[in-house]
């Protein structure tokens, strides 16, 4: 089960980051993972929330151009070598990884989350599935 | 079903038209001679009397009349009947320098009308049609114009003037309006609207629209049909010759037939004023035979076109000129490149972008910069950066491959380019010179 992202484009100028900070906040949805990729041009905010429909449609009603995008959600321990062994079974399953986020794991101190953006989200979710990894579902991640 | 509203004179065999064109001529340059000095003045130093003006053949020595004799002679240095017989002025928007005003006697008006009227049966128009007429009123010739025509058509006329754009949806979904009428860039915005409103082309009754007074692009018109579900049809006309209708479109939308039972036209180079053989690119030219306030003779558009006598499908046989690139006002020397921003247009349009855009033209170190500003659509994003630079380096190739200069793209995000409820302003020029 993948989880949506949902990917917002940011015009380049002061206060556009802080300007869609401020949609969600006002609709009260809560952000688990948030990363920003730049160019010299535009940036496009790549975020993880509890309510992922409801918050690309605000955004999109404020004027946003956001689109959702499957990714895979993967909790690995908080310890040394932990994202390594996980990238082992990326590796083993030939899976390529197009870009990657990680988070703390919530309440569960001891554990971080990983955010993998695939070609192929459903083959590659199959595959290491396959390979004993536990991709979390939508539900857990609104829940952490 | 093609329709016409004046069939005996726009269907008229063209030694008949040129027939009428001699004999207007002819008395509209007595006319001016007996009645605007000015005018007078400018045949005198060319050598030219009312005598040597027998026919259509002899128009080419008569002196022309420019955007510069209007701002020498405002407000009534051109004025050729008494204040009393005018019944209404209208006016230019004044974006270029001093504002021009033309004058209409009752007569004028009534050409002027039925000029309109003919656009709009050429649009598929009737009198069981409801035309909404969302040009603005006021000076601007647009609102009056086609609210005239309507009338003269007898179809149902919303006056609704620019602006207030959902109650403009509105009332084209409640009082079933069929023909729409107003600038293209609004008509663009008009559209965006309905579909965030969830409208379709089929939830919308209008049928056809008229769009004019700015410049725009094949690629538009088939964005706004696609949008509204209608066919769109291009008016053009200037103040200074009464407004829109000068010419319009028929159903073959190719070309724009000039009213020239009303207006001759002609055109030349722009460097030398030489008159060009038929077919040619230059200037359009419009001499007026058939006003009586305002008689513009040999005027210099300033647009850049090109026209066709070639056989219309519609029966019309007034001659058809091209879609202007834009008047010579419009366009931009970058770098020394003739630049047109309706060549810009093409381009975004072509690349799946939506026509809200702007130009930023400015001069660092010396050198001047383009910078085509376009909106994010959700079509053109993905949430990997490689792919939206692809879209963005492939739009520079083109605008370059078409403009033949480098030109800069900026990605706004949606709805930071103001939308016009007129005339867009597409241009903004920031260089010093």
């Amino acid at each position: 089960m993948s989880v949506q992202q949902i990917s917002v484009f940011l015009e380049n100028k002061p206060g556009t980051l802080k300007k869609m900070t401020g949609v969600l906040a006002s609709h009260g949805i809560d952000l688990r993972a948030t990363s920003l990729a730049e160019t010299k041009d535009f940036g496009i905010a790549r975020l993880i929330v509890d309510d992922a429909l409801e918050a690309v449609s605000t955004l999109k009603e404020h004027d946003f151009v956001a689109s959702l995008t499957p990714v895979l959600a993967i909790e690995i321990p908080d310890e040394a070598g932990g994202l390594d062994k996980l990238l082992d079974k990326f590796t083993d399953e030939s899976v390529n990884i197009e870009y990657m986020y990680a988070f703390p794991g919530g309440k569960n101190t001891d554990r971080a989350c990983m955010i993998f953006r695939v070609a192929d989200t459903k083959a590659a979710e199959a595959r290491l599935t396959g390979a004993g990894v536990k991709v979390l579902t939508q539900e857990e991640i609104s829940n952490i | 079903m093609e329709h016409y509203y004046q069939p005996e004179i726009e269907c008229a065999p063209y030694e008949e038209i040129r027939k009428i064109q001699s004999e207007k001529l002819v008395k509209q340059v007595k006319h001016v001679w007996d009645n605007v000095p000015y005018y007078r003045k400018k045949m005198e130093e060319k050598g030219v009397t009312p005598d040597d003006i027998k026919s259509v053949d002899d128009l080419h020595k008569l002196p022309f009349l420019s955007k510069a004799d209007l701002r020498e002679t405002y407000p009534d240095g051109l004025l050729a009947v008494p204040k009393d017989d005018v019944v209404r002025i209208h006016s230019t928007s004044g974006t270029t320098g001093k504002r021009v005003v033309a004058y209409y006697t009752q007569h004028d008006i009534d050409l002027w009308e039925d000029c309109c009227a003919r656009a709009i049966m050429a649009a598929g128009g009737t009198n069981e049609d409801v035309v909404q007429v969302s040009y603005g009123y006021g000076l601007f010739t647009g609102g009056a114009g086609l609210h005239g025509g309507s009338h003269k058509v007898g179809s149902l006329t919303i006056p609704m003037s620019s602006g207030n754009t959902d109650r403009q949806i509105m009332f084209i979904k409640d009082l079933n309006a069929t023909i729409l009428c107003c600038t293209p860039s609004y008509a663009a915005y008009l559209g965006e609207r309905m579909q965030e409103m969830g409208y379709g082309p089929d939830d919308i009754p209008l049928k056809a629209g008229i769009f004019g007074a700015e410049a725009w692009s094949e690629e538009m018109r088939q964005s706004i049909q696609k949008t509204m579900g209608i066919k769109a049809f291009d008016i053009y006309g200037l103040t200074e010759l009464s407004g829109p209708g000068v010419a319009f479109e028929c159903s073959e939308q190719h070309g724009m037939h000039i009213n020239e039972d009303h207006f001759i036209a002609e055109i030349i180079d722009p460097e030398t004023g030489e008159v060009l053989p038929e077919g040619e690119q230059g200037e359009l030219v419009f001499t007026a035979v058939d006003k009586e306030a305002f008689p513009m003779i040999r005027y210099r558009t300033k647009d850049i076109c090109r026209l066709s006598r070639e056989k219309c499908s519609c029966g019309r046989t007034h001659v058809r000129m091209a879609k202007p690139m834009g008047r010579s006002d419009d366009m931009l020397i970058i770098r020394g490149v003739n630049v047109f921003p309706s060549e810009i247009e093409t381009v975004l349009l072509n690349n799946g972008y939506a026509a809200n855009y702007q130009i930023v033209v400015d001069r660092v170190n010396n050198t001047d910069t383009l910078d085509v500003q376009v909106e994010m659509t959700p079509e053109m994003f993905n949430d990997n950066v490689g792919e939206v630079e692809e879209r963005q380096k492939k739009l520079m190739a083109d605008l370059k491959s078409m403009l033949g200069i480098k030109a800069k793209v900026s990605l706004l995000a949606p709805k930071s380019i103001a939308r016009s409820e007129g005339k867009a302003v597409r241009v903004i020029d920031k260089r010093k010179i």
